[in-house]
Parts: C-alpha cells; structure tokens; sequence
C-alpha cells in the first residue's frame, strides 16, 4: 500500500468538516479580503494616488430600449458609469422636449429608469432621443424607422403565435414527409443522410453562436455578453447531455429502435431549444421596427425549419414509429418558436436573445455528438466514408444556400 | 526547475524595485515644453496647472441671474479728474466658476466677475476708461475690447497670468455697442468657456428714453464634441421661455443686442408681433433699416428699438428653428398701458 493511499477514516471526515474551526478556515480569507477592499475603499488615494481623469468625465448612460406608443416614446436607459448620473434634459430629433422620468432623475449605479416623452413621432421617419446629464454629457439612440411598437392582446397574441406556427411548427412537419421516402434507402443512402442531417446541425449551431455573439456586442458592457454566452452553451451542452443519458440509458438497455427513437427526440429538443432563439429573432425584428427585414426572415426561417424537420425524423427512417411519436417530436422541434416570437415580440431584451440563442447553440453541439456517436456504432468503420463526408458537407452547403434568405 | 531561494529574491528583486521608483520619482519631476506656435504668446495651459494649486472655486452669492444680466449696466466708478472730463474705473476678475446653462445642467465656466456673460461696460464717448483686470483662474487671460484705443489697451499681446493683474487706460470711441472677450490662444475655447461681455458707449447727446435691456446671446458646448447643446440669452436656455419679460403697450423698448456664439457661423433674432428699427452696432443714430428679423456672425452687435401696440405674450427667438429648439427662446409679457392720472 503506497503513501497515496491514505485517507482520514470515515468518521474523523465527517468531524472535521462541521468543526467551528473549520468555518472560521474558510471564512478568514474572506474577512480579511473585505478588510482589504475596505482599507482601500477609504484610503485608496495614499497608495494609489488622485486619479488624473476627473470622475465626471466617465458617468455614463445607456439606452436599453425605445418603445413607441401613439403620440408617445418611452425610452428605457441604464446608469453603466461608475457612479451616480442625473438625467438633466431630453432632446428629441435636436430639440429640448417635455419629459416625464420614473422613479427619477438620479440613477444610482446599474439603476435603470423610465423616460416618457410625449412626442409626434410619424411612422417610418428615424427618431433620434438624446439624454442629457447633470454634467452636460450627451447619450443618443437612433430609430431609423419607427413603428408602433406591438402591445401585448389577444390579438398580437394570436398573431405572434399563427407566425410561429407558420414559421416553425409546419416546416418541421414537412420535413417529416421525407420519411417514407428514408424508409426505402438502403442503409448506404441512410447513413449518407444521417451525415447529411449532422452537417446541418452544425451549421445550425454554429450560426447560433454567431448570433449571440453579435447581439453580445450590442450589449452594455457591463452585463459581459461574452460571459452570458459561455453560461448559455454550457447548460445547453450539459443539460442535454443529462437528458441524454436519462433517455438514451434506459433506451440502451430496450432495443436499439428505442434507442435511435431517444436520439430523435433529443435531436427535437435541441432544435426546439434553438427555435426558441429563432422566433425571438423574428418576434424582435416587428418589435424593433425591422419589418422589412421581418419579411426575409420568414422566408429563410420556413426553409431552414423544414431541413430541420428532416433532421429529427432521419435516424428513426428505418423503425417503425407511432403518429403519435412523430407529431410528438414535431411539436417539441417546432412549438418553442411560437415562445419564442411571443418573448421577442412583446419583452425584447437582448440579454434573453443572447441566453437562449446560446442555450439553444449548446443543445445543438450535444446533439451533433450523440447522432455522431449513434452514427459510429451503427456503421462502425463504414462511418468515415466518402459518401458520409460529402453528406456531411452537402448539410452544411444546404444551410448556406438557405440562410443566404436569411438578411439578419 | 531550480526554486527561487530567497537570497536570489532580494538579489534581483530589490534593485529592480528600486530603480522602478526612482523612475517613478523622476518622470513626475519633468514636464516637456510645448513649444510655442509664432504669434501664440501663450505657452502651454498645463503647466500652470501643476506649478500652482487650482484657485478655490469663489462662492459668488451676489451673480446675477439672466433677467438682472438684462438691466445690470456697470458704469464703474465716476472721478472727475483735473484735466476735465469724466473717469471710469471698472474692476474685472477672471475666475472659473461652475455655472448652471440649462435647468439641471452644469458647466465648468470662466467667467469675469462670476456671470455668463460677464458686466456691461457702460459710459459715454470720451470718457476716460481704466478696467482694472485680475486674473484669479487656472489659465492665463486677457480683456479684448472691440473699438478704438491704443495698442496696449487691446489685451491681446498681453497676456494676464493666473494671479497677475493689468490695467486697460483708453479713451471711449466711437459710441454704439461694443463688446469685450478674452483672446488668449486657444480662442474658441476661452471664448466659448464664457469670458465675454457686452460694452456699450453712449453718444454724447443722449438717446431717447426706453426700457433698455441687454442681451448677449451665447451658447454652451457641454459635452466638448465642438457643437453647442444648448443655445441661450443672458446664460441660460429657455430662460426667458419660462419668465417672461415685463413690458408695457406704448413704451419705447431699446434692446443692446450682442452676438458671442461660438461654433455656428450665423446667429438671428427674430420678434414677434412687431418690427424693429434696427442700428447695426449702433454707431449711427439713424436707423439703417426696420425689420423683424436680424442676422448677426460671431461679435456682430446691434440696436433694436420697438414699441409694443398690443398687449399679451409675444416670443422672441432666433429664426434659426434648431437654435430656438436648443433653448435660444424668450418671451415679453405685454401690459396694458397702466392708467396714469
């Protein structure tokens, strides 16, 4: 038995975990690192000296969001500076304007607030609202285009949910017409599709990730876009990994169908997880005022979602499988984009976009690696072959072409 | 990898820490020269800065506010010497003062004797004018006078450092509206910080009777992007937006008019509800012509006399619209005539 073999018996580990010399082990590095950060909070300027940059030079202000209601703006703003602001005058397109703001007009730090701004905005002209701070620093942000921006009613409801179901849920279900026709290729073809359907979610994660990226570069920074993506993609990673494991584990032990009609769901849910993103897109693009540019994500969206549809229904084309399964999965693929849109349309924020479009970028990697893995076990040597990296590369081409209608 | 003993550690590791503090020492100690563009007698602003401690920002409790600026004329302080004639002394102070240019906003101003804009000068042709300047901010300033005087009397070559003083001595000629600023290098900015100031000489004989009123209009840059956020008369945007000027129906209204925006080329003033004679700096005492509206460039000044016939509110504003949008905007409050026995 070698040194390394030691180990605290059973019953002194338990002790010594809950002494109250213990805690005070833990507590001490926090106790002095407070009475550190306060010594320089108080004293700071000995050591370091009086900053050079007068401190009034860096509050700043940003804007969250700019709502346009009939004969109104409300414009949402953030204090991201180091200390407090107030909020002076406002000017809409260079002009000083009448203005309301909530709670008031001195943000404390991270303190966010309500400007309400009667004004005669017409739809379609831009709207510049400009914020002007105690200390005579100016903050703007433009509208190219204004437009009504959609209440929550019954009827936005319904309409955000029939875009939904137009963009997301039908396309899956048409995707899923290939399905007799994957029952009738031999196992070559299949496998070649199988590859097909990996290059597709490749891209389509891929591009996710983009996405959050660019919309990571929009945000204040102080909320660390960048960081929000990492948490994103690796709960979207590792909880479907989790889920995985549950379903596939148990299917392992049935017959390999089971397995493979495992891996479609999962395949369905981690798209579902992506749509969720793609209908905040969509819901966000009438939201902000992008309506022409709406119209070219529905278009690409619809495409796109039937390829995806092929996707989920591919590695369960040789099995027999109930209705009830498939429109199962068509739902769980598909319905999230009608989510999605509701979120987008009524409470944009971009910190949800870029979570759920990691999450959803996340889920989709885990995917790839399952169908992967279920890929190599089937076909084993036969998985690198030729045809399968030209299926592999055709997916991602499909998703090139189709996200090339995709003007975001 | 060999472990760092401790005898290494101070070996390298005190001279190094050393030298770094010494050069820490040595680099606050200099300070580089910029030199000094021909013409531009004045050297660069920072080193006043660190060779003396900023001046404590004056309390100034007796500043006048913009509807004081319009009726405040400073006629200094009157001798009759032996020689004949009348002597003025003024006492202008350069000091930096935070001031408020628009409701809730704060400027880092300079001003002479606390106000944007700084006192009226006011005297009549031929007096003998002494203004005593003291420089009390951080920068080095001078008093510009537009009109005729000697060349020592035109404060551009002599530069006023922060604690000097100097004594503008010059005869007051022509008569009309003149104005004074600082006109140290870098001139927009000590412009634009707020060292102006109307000056205004009166004819020999008198003009006639009238409410008399000066305004300076100017504008503020707050956040230094080189366009004025705010546009005003007398110091603060909207200000006569939001407390109206008194006047009366039937009473002769002479307005001293002064144009000190810095950054946009042209300025205006436009009445309404009524025209004015219009004297273009004043210099004549006839009219050069009777309009409503008066297009002036950067120190261009002029006299306006009205009269109100009706009663009620009436806007004066630039007809520039995005300066009367940006708080360049007033109003007179007409009064009936009051009934006199």
């Amino acid at each position: 038995m070698s040194p390394h073999d030691e180990t605290l018996p059973a019953t002194d580990l338990g002790r010594t975990a809950w002494r109250p010399g213990a805690w005070f082990l833990v507590l001490l590095p926090v106790i002095l690192l407070a009475g550190m950060v306060a010594l320089f909070l108080v004293k700071g300027e000995v050591l370091v000296g009086k900053s050079p940059v007068p401190p009034d030079a860096l509050l700043k202000i940003e804007f969250e969001r700019l709502l346009f209601r009939p004969g109104e703006i409300v414009a949402t703003v953030r204090n991201t500076g180091p200390d407090a602001v107030t909020i002076a005058q406002v000017a809409v397109n260079d002009a000083l304007w009448q203005y309301a703001v909530s709670p008031g007009p001195t943000l404390a730090r991270m303190q966010q607030a309500r400007i309400t701004i009667p004004y005669p905005w017409e739809t379609g002209d831009p709207v510049e609202v400009k914020v002007i701070t105690g200390n005579g620093l100016a903050f703007k942000k433009k509208v190219d285009i204004a437009a009504e921006t959609p209440r929550p009613s019954l009827k936005a409801l319904g309409a955000f949910a029939l875009l939904g179901i137009y963009v997301g849920v039908i396309p899956v279900y048409l995707g899923f017409l290939w399905f007799p026709f994957l029952k009738r290729v031999r196992e070559r073809w299949f496998h070649f599709f199988l590859s097909l359907t990996a290059g597709l979610l490749i891209f389509l994660g891929v591009d996710a990730l983009k996405e959050a990226l660019e919309a990571a570069g929009k945000v204040p920074g102080a909320f660390k876009g960048v960081g929000i993506i990492l948490i994103g993609v690796s709960v979207g990673l590792l909880g479907l990994m989790a889920v995985g494991q549950r379903t596939m584990g148990r299917a392992k032990t049935g017959t390999p169908g089971s397995e493979r009609l495992a891996l479609a769901y999962l395949i369905a849910a981690g798209i579902g997880l992506h749509n969720l993103g793609e209908g905040l897109a969509i819901g966000a693009a009438y939201a902000l005022g992008n309506v022409a540019l709406g119209t070219f994500l529905i278009v690409g969206f619809t495409i796109h979602n039937t390829t995806e549809g092929f996707g989920v229904v591919a590695p369960v084309a040789r099995d027999r499988v109930r209705l009830g399964h498939l429109l199962a999965m068509g739902l769980l693929a598909g319905g999230p984009t009608v989510l999605g849109t509701w979120i987008g349309g009524f409470t944009y924020s971009a910190l949800w976009s870029i979570l759920f479009l990691a999450l959803g970028a996340g889920a989709i990697f885990q995917v790839v690696v399952e169908l992967l893995k279920l890929m190599v076990r089937d076909a084993r040597e036969a998985a690198g072959s030729l045809a399968n990296f030209l299926g592999l590369i055709l997916g991602l081409g499909i998703m090139y072409l189709t996200g090339l209608l995709v003007q975001l | 990898m060999s472990e760092l003993s401790r005898r290494q550690f101070l070996r390298w590791g005190l001279p190094a820490g050393l030298g770094l503090a010494g050069t820490a020492v040595a680099a606050s100690g200099t300070k580089a020269a910029a030199p000094t563009p021909p013409g531009m007698a004045h050297p660069n602003p920072t080193e006043y800065v660190g060779t003396r401690p900023a001046p404590v920002e004056r309390q100034a409790p007796g500043v006048l506010d913009p509807m004081q600026i319009l009726t405040a004329f400073d006629s200094g302080k009157v001798t009759r010497p032996a020689a004949g004639g009348v002597q003025r002394e003024y006492t202008l102070t350069a000091f930096d003062r935070e001031i408020e240019v628009a409701r809730g906003v704060k400027f880092p101003a300079w001003t002479f004797n606390g106000s944007v804009p700084g006192p009226t000068i006011r005297c009549t042709e031929g007096d003998r004018l002494v203004i005593h300047f003291r420089n009390e901010g951080a920068h080095p300033h001078t008093i510009h006078l537009h009109g005729i005087h000697p060349a020592n009397a035109d404060g551009v070559l002599e530069i006023v450092p922060p604690g000097g003083t100097y004594d503008y001595r010059l005869t007051a000629e022509p008569f009309g509206v003149f104005l004074y600023h600082c006109h140290v290098m870098p001139l927009k900015k000590h412009i634009h910080k707020g060292l102006y100031g109307a000056f205004i000489v009166d004819p020999k004989t008198p003009r006639p009777p009238a409410n008399e009123l000066v305004m300076v209009m100017n504008g503020f840059d707050t956040d230094l992007d080189g366009e004025n956020e705010f546009y005003a008369v007398n110091g603060i945007a909207n200000y006569f937006a939001e407390h109206p000027i008194p006047l009366q129906v039937g009473e002769p209204v002479r307005v001293y008019l002064v144009n000190m925006l810095e950054f946009d080329l042209i300025n205006s003033f436009h009445l309404h509800g009524n025209v004015f004679k219009l004297f273009r700096t004043g210099t004549s005492l006839t009219h050069s012509e009777v309009t409503d509206t008066v297009m002036l460039c950067q120190g261009e000044r002029c006299i306006l006399e009205f009269t109100y016939t009706h009663p009620g509110r009436f806007m004066f504003h630039a007809h520039q619209s995005e300066f009367a949008e940006l708080g360049w905007m007033g109003m007179f409050d007409v009064r009936p005539r009051t009934q006199r026995a």
